[in-house]
């Protein structure tokens, strides 16, 4: 259903919707464009759907293209919804290819939504946002991979917010950085009731890379359980020399090293 | 042999001088290295370690074997990540399966027996039993543990770095007992075929 008062759409899962797949592909080829699209998704009591959103930019011209998403979940009791978002630039001008997503995601009572969201190369500057206010017996797991190359820069921000009894989260994000580019991987989870939380941080740097991990927890609860755990650093020289132990050249073990901590 | 360069003299393998080769070059050549501690990745599954290991592409089948054959049960671990959640003695098992699917033709174990419960460290020996069906070319072991001299055919002895004796187990072993020195480190050579 396309909104009336702003660009982008309403979509509705009816209750007890099971094993549906939506597809929200956005596509910008359009040099100097700055787009922003509001996408809401409203699902049903006891529905289980998997949702896939794909961003792709290609720029081939000088003007910066902009895409920012920002995508709602709202789900009622015992939903359960698995979001798979994928970022992808590519072209050869100096315009900049730029994405900003943010999520917001509303979990009532029993609901649960899992998340993917996957940036690898192409996207020179990102800031992504993800927010969740959870109420009683709810989990929100977050998984994020992101690769960065040049000068690129990517921003990610986690908001959580437990709110109510038995309320959980995990948030994983696992990172490359190469060359000259920047990552800053902000959480900020909050624990107002019996509740857990979990976020973990884990960058692999190289190059002149700079990664920024700034972690917050807050328990406003005696109940509330949470826990952050953050490590940056570059490859493990053991590692490397283990796969060369089984033959493979150092550049190739670098591959395989980060293919295997992005997969 | 493996992973260290020598200060001195040479390492010959099949009359090839690879003192100067690189890690990856040795390995190449013949020479496969079991780590005393295993190294741990992220992501890196026990299934894609062996295809890396064994340098083609090796079916789940095949995978599932190598791992039976040094006490893992197979569809438990072939999917799992090589990560902290294993626990040190099933590393090192997967350390030797990796290592066991390389069909090298001289497999060198530093201190296998290291940082592993009594409980593994008895089917490790059954292990190693197994492992000499299985590789083909020369076992190295390099350890401080006088159980697992037992499966040695030959011993040599190293002390300060220097080869104090070499010869079968009764031979060696009678020699330490005798001196029970300090700081002194055994050399166990087990080999087959």
């Amino acid at each position: 259903m396309t909104k009336e008062d702003k660009s982008g759409i309403d979509i509705f899962v009816k209750e007890n919707t099971k094993f549906e797949f939506v597809h929200i592909p956005v596509i910008i080829t359009e040099s100097g464009l700055k787009d922003v699209v509001y996408n809401d998704f409203y699902i049903g009591k006891n529905a289980d759907v998997v949702i896939i959103a794909g961003c792709g930019i290609h720029n081939d011209h000088h003007k910066d293209s902009q895409h920012d998403g920002i995508h709602r979940f709202f789900l009622e009791e015992g939903a359960k919804v698995r979001y798979i978002e994928k970022h992808y630039g590519e072209g050869k001008g100096t315009g900049k290819r730029v994405l900003n997503p943010v999520t917001e995601v509303h979990l009532k009572s029993g609901s649960l939504l899992e998340m993917e969201s996957v940036q690898i190369k192409g996207v020179d500057s990102t800031i992504r946002v993800t927010k969740g206010i959870l109420e009683d017996n709810t989990n929100l797991v977050v998984s994020e991979k992101i690769m960065t190359h040049g000068t690129q820069t990517a921003k990610t921000e986690f908001e959580v917010e437990l709110n109510g009894e038995n309320a959980s989260t995990h948030v994983t994000s696992r990172s490359v950085a190469v060359d000259k580019s920047v990552q800053e991987f902000k959480s900020n989870v909050v624990g107002n009731s019996k509740c857990f939380g979990h976020v973990e941080c884990d960058a692999i740097i190289k190059d002149k890379a700079k990664v920024i991990a700034i972690p917050k927890i807050i328990a406003n609860n005696v109940e509330a359980n949470l826990v952050h755990e953050a490590a940056i650093g570059k490859i493990a020289g053991e590692q490397l020399t283990k796969l060369m132990t089984l033959g493979l050249s150092e550049k190739e073990a670098e591959e395989q090293i980060i293919q295997g901590f992005l997969k | 042999m493996g992973i260290e360069k020598q200060d001195s003299g040479q390492v010959i393998l099949d009359g090839k001088d690879i003192s100067k080769k690189s890690i990856d070059k040795r390995a190449k050549a013949g020479i496969g290295f079991a780590f005393q501690q295993p190294v741990k990745f992220k992501g890196i599954t026990v299934y894609d370690l062996l295809k890396l290991s064994a340098e083609k592409e090796i079916k789940r089948i095949e995978a599932c074997d190598i791992l039976s054959r040094v006490g893992l049960c197979a569809r438990d671990y072939v999917d799992r990540e090589v990560n902290s959640s294993l626990s040190g003695g099933e590393l090192k098992r997967i350390e030797i399966a990796t290592v066991a699917v390389r069909n090298s033709k001289v497999t060198i174990f530093d201190e296998p027996e290291a940082g592993i419960d009594l409980w593994s460290f008895n089917n490790l020996i059954q292990v190693f039993e197994e492992m000499r069906k299985v590789i083909k070319g020369t076992i190295i072991i390099i350890s401080h543990q006088e159980r697992i001299l037992n499966i040695a055919d030959e011993i040599i002895l190293l002390n300060s770095g220097k080869i104090e004796k070499i010869g079968s187990k009764e031979e060696v072993m009678s020699d330490i007992l005798k001196t029970e020195r300090a700081g002194c480190c055994k050399i166990g050579g087990a080999t087959n075929g």
